[in-house]
């Protein structure tokens, strides 16, 4: 079939609408004034994003107005939280100019709770902040939408374009139009991957017509790193997916309760079991556990040892905190602002939380750069306070050549959530149009070729469907082609199976890696022969790819890193210890996409807060 | 929890297609009507609900875990800055929730190219757009410039 093609020339390209492109977007404008900026979303900026629904606390706030923290100590948390490991220049930079952001955020209208003592911004836990944040996105969208010179909705885009003349130099992208399926090359100076991180790269706990209802939203459909890894560009801490305690089926968040409502978690039994496991712990981990607050993946390896000991369910006790109607509306709108589905849950149950506990269980892995984990792109580190080998030219600038990224794209700095992703869109946009102006008139090149090339790959899938629907009836048993959901239900099992995921309570070893890696190759062969019947389904198969891709570096880092760093994210039951002496470094990898080869490389670790 | 659309309320408008960031809202050819085409990557995160100019659209909890007799329904109401919610328990039990989302007139934001254009110098630091006022502190914080050896980690 005929497809247009169209051609959108800018200087600064942002690929993706979420928090970290909003900030991309926004910060762009503001150096670049005579830039043509132009944001691209799969969805609409409107509400897109892990914040689409909302959000109700803004995670990442230091309050240096109040001493309340500086970033030195956020460097120390957030390393201490990852076992040692952070990119202390990354996380450090991101803690400096964050409170600028949540300031404009309160400016722009995000409703922020206050504590009527002191007048300050209501703290839930040393680092989060309370909001009211239904409206979080469409507030934050509109400062973005604004400050681009053009918004480019519905798109899905599925390949970054490289200079054909610099193999290493980034030129632009190419995706489609998921309405009309109208093919789109967008050529660029300076690229800002702001894209999502992913869900559904494991077996979510939920079956049937619930496989939706995951944590991290089902649209985040790992494109930060399926975009970047084709590239060539190296890639760190993949292994460290996370994995997250929270409420049964809904997966409610459970910071609000434990941090500022003071509710607590037992077994069934009624005991706090994280004290009784602090011998065991210690074993694993050493003085790691002596952390305080405890590490995040080390509270979920206490939880998981006490499900598979039959001490569950593990009881969240909301019915001791809710004694006043502040707090029960405290505690509901904690999750009718960003996870609705839960109050569902409870409605459906008849589970009144002034009256009855709640379960809590351990997620399936999700795969991020922004959470309370730090997969992503090796990037530059800031000027003024990177180390030399941290630093090899623009602020957040990948391995490639006018390649930047924001949010879940960027690796080795954990705990940015919303307001740290859309301050690293800031902190990248400004170095991007350093970059932009830097090249002047050295535009990259793009034959048409390879624009010919690429087209005929995306829309392959809709082509294996004409052709391969011809040889049945009816339905979805085609001996010719799998279906994008077909797909995807065999990356699920392999990655739960072979990768450590729930079902294997997050155990794998080299052997399950070495052949959930023969799986993985079969199931990259037979990408090339999903078959998409109409354009939502041809941006289900990119989005699969893009999850597969993610899934091998998921896959050969946790094969790489021979050691279990954080045991509760997964376990390498063959080296189930935390290994220091050998280990204490980033993993690398760098794909060569023509040759298909991964090569694995160590990192040095530099610690610049004391 | 997969949304699903009344079809006596429904006037196939489209707005829920436009904003649903999953693209599983679409208008049935037949019906002209909206329905959710893809339940299993639905995130009941009520844009589409919160969109819909005719109060159409509902959720129903996922099938695997949720009985049935239960709703959660929203009224957003933007030029008010509130969203209501009303929560109707399997047994019957109600509990309504209203709180505020904006302190703004919509539409009241700058853009960045509408503040003063920064000088050559402010680009030149490591100072962000409205920096260092809007961090309420007096100057960025720095850490002091360390030289750190680039040592290699065991290969």
């Amino acid at each position: 079939m005929a497809r247009r093609t169209r051609f959108v020339d800018s200087d600064i390209l942002v690929i993706g609408g979420g928090f970290g492109g909003c900030g991309a977007a926004y910060e762009s404008r503001y150096w670049g004034r005579d830039l043509n900026i132009v944001l691209v979303e799969k969805a609409n900026v409107e509400r897109s994003g892990a914040v689409a629904q909302g959000l109700s606390a803004i995670n990442c706030y230091m309050g240096m107005q109040w001493s309340e923290n500086q970033p030195e100590d956020f460097v120390r948390y957030t390393r201490g939280d990852l076992m040692g490991l952070v990119r202390e220049d990354l996380v450090y930079d991101i803690a400096r100019h964050v409170d600028s952001t949540v300031h404009k955020f309160e400016e722009w209208g995000l409703p922020i709770l206050k504590n009527p003592q002191t007048g300050r911004y209501l703290r839930e836990g040393k680092w989060q902040i309370m909001i009211h944040g239904e409206s979080y996105k469409p507030i934050v969208a509109e400062a973005a939408r604004k400050s681009a010179t053009t918004v480019y909705n519905r798109i899905m885009v599925t390949h970054l374009l490289m200079d054909t003349v610099q193999p290493n130099r980034v030129a632009g992208a190419v995706g489609f139009n998921v309405r009309n399926g109208d093919f789109y090359v967008f050529r660029a100076k300076a690229v800002i991957v702001g894209a999502g991180g992913g869900s559904h790269i494991y077996r979510p706990r939920s079956v049937g017509e619930g496989m939706g209802r995951t944590w991290y939203a089902p649209w985040s459909t790992a494109s930060a790193y399926g975009l970047l890894i084709p590239t060539g560009a190296t890639m760190t801490q993949m292994e460290n997916r996370i994995v997250l305690a929270r409420f049964k089926d809904g997966y409610g968040p459970v910071g609000a309760w434990f941090l500022l409502l003071k509710s607590h978690a037992t077994n069934a039994a009624g005991e706090f079991y994280e004290k009784d496991r602090y011998p065991e712990i210690k074993g694993r981990v050493g003085h790691y556990v002596d952390i305080q607050p405890m590490p995040t993946c080390l509270r979920n390896h206490a939880m998981i040892e006490e499900i598979k000991a039959g001490k569950g369910p593990i009881y969240m006790h909301t019915q001791h905190v809710l004694d006043t109607p502040e707090k029960e509306e405290l505690g509901w709108e904690d999750f009718l602002d960003m996870t609705i589905g839960q109050a569902v849950v409870w409605a459906a149950q008849n589970i009144d939380p002034k009256e009855k506990p709640s379960e809590l269980i351990t997620s399936e892995p999700y795969v991020m750069g922004s959470h309370a984990t730090c997969s992503g792109a090796w990037a530059s580190g800031p000027e003024d306070c990177a180390p030399s080998d941290y630093q090899w030219g623009y602020n957040r600038m990948t391995t490639v050549q006018g390649l930047f990224g924001a949010g879940d794209t960027i690796g080795g700095s954990a705990h940015k959530f919303s307001a740290g992703s859309f301050t690293e869109g800031r902190i990248a946009a400004k170095a991007a149009v350093r970059y932009v102006q830097d090249m002047k008139s050295n535009t990259p090149r793009i034959d048409e070729g390879y624009i010919e090339e690429l087209k005929q790959t995306v829309y392959k899938p809709m082509e294996n469907y004409r052709i391969g629907r011809n040889e049945i009836v009816a339905g979805t048993v085609a001996p010719a082609y799998i279906t994008p959901l077909h797909g995807l239900q065999r990356l699920e099992k392999i990655m739960d199976e072979y990768v450590g995921g729930y079902s294997m309570f997050y155990v794998t070893s080299e052997n399950l890696l070495n052949r959930g890696l023969e799986l993985l190759q079969t199931l990259t062969e037979d990408f090339e022969n999903v078959g998409a019947d109409s354009l939502h389904q041809l941006q289900r198969a990119w989005e699969l790819k893009h999850r597969i891709v993610t899934a091998e570096a998921v896959a050969r880092h946790t094969l790489f890193r021979k050691e279990t760093r954080w045991p509760g994210y997964y376990y390498r039951a063959d080296c189930p210890k935390l290994d220091d002496a050998d280990w204490h470094v980033f993993t690398g990898s760098k794909y060569d996409a023509r040759t298909g080869e991964w090569e694995m490389s160590k990192l040095p670790v530099h610690h610049i807060v004391a | 929890m997969p949304t699903y659309t009344d079809m006596t309320r429904c006037d196939g408008c489209g707005e829920c297609v436009d904003i649903c960031p999953s693209d599983i809202m679409h208008i049935d050819p037949v019906y002209r009507r909206s329905y959710n085409i893809e339940p299993n990557f639905c995130w009941e995160c009520y844009s589409c609900v919160k969109a819909c100019p005719q109060n159409a659209i509902d959720v129903r909890g996922y099938a695997d875990f949720a009985p049935l007799g239960h709703k959660v329904r929203v009224l957003r109401e933007p030029e008010k800055g509130v969203i209501s919610w009303k929560i109707r328990y399997r047994d019957g039990r109600i509990k309504e929730f209203a709180f505020p989302i904006r302190t703004t007139p919509w539409g009241s934001i700058k853009a960045a190219g509408e503040y003063e254009k920064p000088d050559a110098a402010a680009f030149g630091t490591q100072m962000l757009a409205h920096e260092p006022t809007a961090l309420h502190i007096d100057a960025l914080p720095t850490l002091e410039q360390k030289t750190i050896p680039a040592k290699q980690a065991k290969a």
